[in-house]
């Protein structure tokens, strides 16, 4: 592939260059102008396009408690902490990288080595008041153990109170029933990923 | 004699006060709901039937609302701005004959306050008073973005005008009186004026929109600087008196040019008066309507096509006029 194609943005044949008049410049010429456009009746169609709108009463608005918008898979709400279908138990192994990439310094978590030395997380606290939901946290998790949920209607005196480690949990009920959700935003293994893995063209 | 004319004058008084105020408030809920229709919204939707207690609670909200005055402002002058507006459009109405004569248990009423034989000078003058109300009111509220809409208000004031007057002479030249019922019993006879004078129609028509500072001469309370131009420091009924004084406008804006152009009620009888109610209708609606469709234009742009355009097609029209009846 070389520069030329990728320079070139005229992706499709139906682009086209604006035709623009030059502004007129002498008293005739202007005159002309305002003369061609009271006439040419855009008013009107002003006029027409709302009230047709009007008559077709399509209305868009959302009575929002009652009805809600379905909002996207990869939306970025509350975090939620995920668990493996296998076993129940908690995805995350505690390595700290969420905390090591959170760019405003509000994950903080603790770790210790359970009866079996195996390391489990002891603490884990997500300060709300200060995430801006940037999803790097979910995008660096190694396990697809922390993400983004859906849940937008929180309230609160503080936003730190909206969710604790055992709220983002799963809940165990939930995993009985397989009903646990995969995030499909940030750090999530996107669909067909094995058909687009390409060879890199580099020797290592 | 004298004292059933003056009791019978107090009621009409009474009852136009009533009638348009409520209108007035009824006509905020049509605005609201008309446009958002056109903007494919619903509006009020959630207090009462279809939203329609809505002009209720705004009325409540405004009665009871704080009266600030703030510091610095021309006291008196700020406070009395407000009812300028509010007065004079009411005061407009009194030569406007709302319907035609019709008896109510057996007593002859005339729905017109005063048949004043000068009532399109009236109307127009007393009108013309009403801006007023903008001008003193953001000139003494001591706020840069009210003073900026008083200095607005004052070029609407001197470009509309000359347009109001010079293309209301052409029909008065006609009809020859300036009695909103001598034009209407005119028109019986000769056809509605709308159709001997379609320029002067559609000129009076532009120039209601300035009158009533409707969009796309909405430029006095200019929405684009978000705050609400001389209203701004304005608070409760104070601001809600300039709000009422507006719709009211609208209202006997649309009675005079139905009026003046379009028949008016004809020969009184029933279809008549509804038909005259249905064009009123028609007008306001094409308020609101202008309100959803067009953008707005700046004071220069205004005054340019009322000054350069409107003015000399108004004087040409005269003389056409002129040398056609001679
Ligand atoms: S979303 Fe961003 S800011 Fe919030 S916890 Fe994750 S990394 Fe930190
Ligand atoms: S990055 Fe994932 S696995 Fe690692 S500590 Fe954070 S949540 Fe646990």
């Amino acid at each position: 592939m070389n520069n030329e194609q990728l320079n070139d943005r005229n992706v499709s044949d139906g682009y086209f260059l604006v035709d623009i008049e030059d502004y007129p410049t002498d008293g005739w010429g202007k005159f002309k102008r305002v003369i061609k456009r009271t006439f040419r009746g855009e008013l009107f169609v002003g006029l027409w396009v709302v009230l047709r709108e009007m008559i077709r009463f399509d209305t868009h608005t959302i009575k929002y408690p009652e009805e809600k918008m379905p909002i996207g898979p990869r939306y970025r709400a509350v975090h939620e902490m995920k668990r493996l279908w296998e076993s129940d138990a908690e995805r995350c192994i505690g390595c700290g990288l969420c905390e090591k990439i959170c760019i405003s310094n509000c994950i903080r978590i603790d770790t210790r080595l359970d009866e079996n030395s195996r390391k489990e997380v002891s603490e884990y606290t997500i300060n709300l008041g200060r995430c801006i939901f940037c999803g790097y946290c979910a995008e660096v998790c190694p396990e697809l153990a922390i993400t983004h949920g859906g849940e937008y209607e929180n309230a609160s005196d503080q936003r730190e109170h909206f969710v604790d480690y055992a709220g983002m949990l799963t809940p165990l009920d939930k995993m009985k029933a397989g009903t646990q959700v995969e995030f499909e935003g940030f750090g999530a293994i996107t669909p067909h990923e094995d058909e687009r893995v390409k060879k890199t063209p580099l020797a290592y | 004699m004298e004292t059933a004319y003056l009791i019978e004058t107090v009621i009409k008084i009474v009852v136009i006060l009533l009638i348009f105020s409520a209108l007035a408030g009824i006509g905020t809920y049509f605005e609201r709901k008309v446009l958002a229709f056109m903007q494919r919204r619903l509006g009020p939707t959630n207090v009462g039937p279809f939203g329609l207690l809505q002009v209720a609670a705004d009325g409540i909200k405004l009665f009871t609302k704080e009266d600030i005055v703030p510091s610095g402002v021309v006291g008196r002058i700020f406070k009395f701005a407000p009812v300028i507006t509010a007065a004079t459009a009411f005061m407009a109405a009194a030569a406007i004959p709302f319907l035609p004569s019709f008896t109510l248990f057996g007593y002859e009423v005339h729905p017109i306050v005063a048949d004043i034989n000068i009532g399109i000078l009236y109307i127009l003058g007393i009108m013309g008073i009403g801006l007023y109300g903008p001008l003193l009111g953001g000139m003494a509220s001591a706020n840069k973005f009210a003073l900026l809409s008083a200095a607005r208000g004052a070029a609407v004031f001197i470009s509309y005008e000359v347009i109001t007057g010079l293309s209301i002479l052409a029909p008065i030249m006609m009809v020859g009186s300036l009695s909103l019922i001598d034009f209407n019993n005119y028109q019986i006879d000769n056809g509605w004026i709308m159709f001997a004078q379609p320029v002067a129609f559609v000129l009076f028509w532009i120039a209601a929109f300035a009158e009533t500072g409707r969009t796309p001469f909405h430029l006095i309370a200019n929405d684009h600087e978000i705050i609400d131009g001389f209203g701004t420091e304005y608070s409760g009924m104070r601001w809600g008196l300039f709000f009422i004084g507006e719709y009211a406008n609208m209202f006997f804006i649309s009675f005079v040019i139905s009026l003046i152009f379009l028949g008016g009620y004809g020969d009184g009888s029933l279809l008549g008066a509804l038909g005259f109610l249905a064009k009123v209708a028609f007008f306001f609606f094409f308020f609101l309507w202008t309100r959803a469709a067009w953008p707005d234009v700046r004071p220069d742009q205004l005054m340019w096509l009322c000054w350069k355009v409107l003015m000399p097609i108004a004087v040409i029209n005269i003389i056409i006029t002129g040398i056609v009846m001679m």
